[in-house]
């Protein structure tokens, strides 16, 4: 007979076990397709009968995905620096400053984050190739720090307001103007906050799949997520499924990474923004 | 724009209006003002330019018969798109199936992310191995999941075809697909979901818990009467910011079934009559028609939020 603790234990086993299987067995899936045998490919066994690398050299092997893994690095990590910046200049002056229209900032903000971006995308289509960067990274970046600012700007004012205001008010009896207050007291201790947005920016920017697949045509900006849905296989007859998945398991390394290494801060972030602002 | 920027622009003109009452702004106060402008400047103007623009052009294109083969035959047709789309059995097929999608899968992922949060919550042992594991749902690139989801389910290559009878193929049955598109949905996002529950969860006091414990309230009861009461403006935030995300679902139909068998959404709709018919008029139309529904839907939910929508807490300062 088990003892009252052995059985609680048991028990927060088993319910932490189902979990851990619900989060992990589609990204098990992909990863087992990923590394079968293209002859072995429609067995539908849960673990590959034989593991091999062909799918991941086939990808590497070609510009379609390389060019689109470079793409979706570059232009995730310049959308993700443009608004880290920008967000981190008026989150702020949402959390810190007393000023006229914040209220207005914080509406438009919250407006933006609901906006659905399948509204946006026949205009930006049109605007985009009058404009010329129909196609380019910049007509990525655009819209995808646009996206990412609400979020950016929620979470960085949330994590700025955690922040002792008393170290801001001695610079300032020092004789700080209140910009050097910011840059050499606020923008240190922010920094743990920014890095935490910057991940869930990026996550964001990595993530998306409309913008990626509407403003793009060629492989000059089209993102790893977009191009997925445009592989062939290597013949008519032949399915692109250990490609795609290889592919798929590639753009899944890095969140995974992050999630490991980061994921106190990833969950406090989620969190901070969306009750406290 | 949508009423709830109205109503901030007009608290916002009225703050302004109470700072030109003061009688005398001290140099402080106004260096103060003018750098609280100028740090929300920047983004401001990104964000102004990225969509109230484009959204007021989409209603422009909207009110023109403009084929993409034929640019140079663009002209002014009123509103006789947005009749075509209304009138058409298509709009509302996707409206229906739109609306079933959203209000099923929050449902499900409001109850089982809220048993996820109670989990992560209470568990004895392992929080920080749960926590990283729903972690990798909510990261993971959509059409990846969608993907591993779509090979599951095509007979032949998928483990979970062979869990079904021979011959049958779910994605092709439109009862069927929608039930698989709601599942990738809820697997994809019920960690989103639990987090916030989570951080709601954390709000509600101990003592209160265990003063309704001495007072012999069983777990059902506790969970009822004194912790979901507590956690309503959390509820209400995540179950906002899920029904309009759930709203613009895309990537997860896009890859399942490409919106065959009348499983598409609304933005399926509105991308295949940009992409695959070419008509931008159209297009636009129902680009703007999806933005109406967004603007209700939060409209419904900021009504019912009242003082504790996210963007009224800045007042407390």
């Amino acid at each position: 007979m088990m003892s009252h603790r052995g059985r609680t234990l048991t028990g927060w086993g088993v319910v932490n076990l189902i979990v851990v299987l619900y989060a992990l067995f589609p990204v098990w899936w992909i990863v087992a397709l990923s590394f079968k045998d293209p002859s072995t490919l429609s067995d539908g066994d849960f673990i590959p009968r034989e593991w091999t690398w062909a799918n991941y050299r086939g990808i590497f092997q070609t510009s379609e995905f390389t060019r689109a893994l470079i793409n979706s690095i570059g232009i995730a990590v310049i959308a993700t620096t443009i608004a880290v910046v920008l967000g981190t200049m008026a989150a702020y002056a949402v959390a810190r400053l007393r000023f006229p229209g914040k209220r207005l900032l914080i509406g438009m903000s919250l407006l933006i984050a609901m906006f659905p971006p399948i509204s946006l995308v026949s205009p930006l289509f049109n605007i985009e190739r009058v404009l010329g960067i129909f196609d380019t990274w910049a007509g990525l970046i655009i819209p995808y720090m646009t996206f990412s600012l609400p979020l950016a700007i929620y979470t960085l004012s949330a994590f700025f307001r955690e922040i002792p205001w008393d170290l801001e008010k001695a610079a300032k009896v020092d004789g700080a103007t209140p910009w050097q207050a910011f840059r050499l007291v606020i923008a240190p201790l922010a920094a743990p906050g920014v890095f935490t947005t910057g991940i869930l920016v990026f996550i964001f920017c990595w993530n998306d799949f409309l913008f990626a697949i509407s403003l793009t045509s060629t492989t000059a900006a089209r993102t790893v997520p977009a191009a997925i849905a445009f592989f062939t296989g290597s013949s008519q007859f032949q399915q692109p499924t250990g490609s795609i998945a290889a592919a798929a398991v590639v753009i899944t390394v890095p969140i995974v990474v992050f999630v490991l290494l980061f994921q106190r801060r990833i969950v406090a972030g989620l969190t901070a923004g969306a009750v406290k602002g | 724009m949508s009423p709830s920027a109205e109503s901030a622009e007009a608290t916002g003109a009225a703050e302004a209006a109470a700072g030109r009452g003061r009688a005398e702004l001290s140099e402080g106060a106004r260096q103060e003002r003018r750098l609280g402008l100028l740090l929300c400047a920047p983004a401001v103007v990104v964000m102004v330019a990225v969509t109230a623009y484009p959204i007021a052009y989409a209603v422009y294109l909207s009110l023109q018969r403009y084929d993409l083969r034929f640019p140079g035959q663009a002209h002014w047709v009123g509103l006789s798109n947005y009749g075509a789309v209304l009138s058409s059995p298509f709009w509302w097929q996707a409206l229906w199936v739109t609306v079933l999608i959203t209000v099923v899968s929050v449902a499900v992922e409001l109850v089982l992310g809220m048993a996820l949060a109670l989990v992560m919550h209470r568990a004895v042992f392992g929080r920080g191995t749960v926590r990283t594991a729903v972690l990798i749902p909510y990261g993971i690139v959509t059409v990846v999941a969608a993907y591993s989801w779509q090979y599951a389910w095509t007979p032949g290559t998928g483990y979970l075809a062979a869990l079904l009878p021979a011959g049958s193929a779910p994605l092709t049955d439109q009862w069927q697909a929608i039930g698989l598109i709601i599942l990738a949905e809820v697997w994809k996002t019920t960690p989103f979901m639990a987090l916030l529950l989570l951080a709601g969860l954390a709000l509600v006091p101990g003592e209160t818990v265990r003063a309704a414990m001495v007072d012999g309230a069983n777990f059902w009861q506790r969970l009822r009467l004194v912790i979901l009461p507590l956690m309503k403006p959390a509820i209400l935030v995540a179950l906002l910011f899920r029904t309009l995300d759930a709203f613009r679902i895309f990537d997860n139909i896009y890859v399942l079934t490409g919106g065959s068998n009348d499983t598409g959404s609304v933005s399926i709709l509105g991308y295949d009559n940009l992409f695959t018919a070419l008509n931008l008029g159209i297009g636009s139309a129902i680009s703007v028609l999806i933005f109406l529904c967004v603007a209700v839907i939060a409209f419904c939910f900021i009504k019912i939020f009242g003082a504790s929508a996210p963007g009224g807490e800045p007042e407390r300062r």
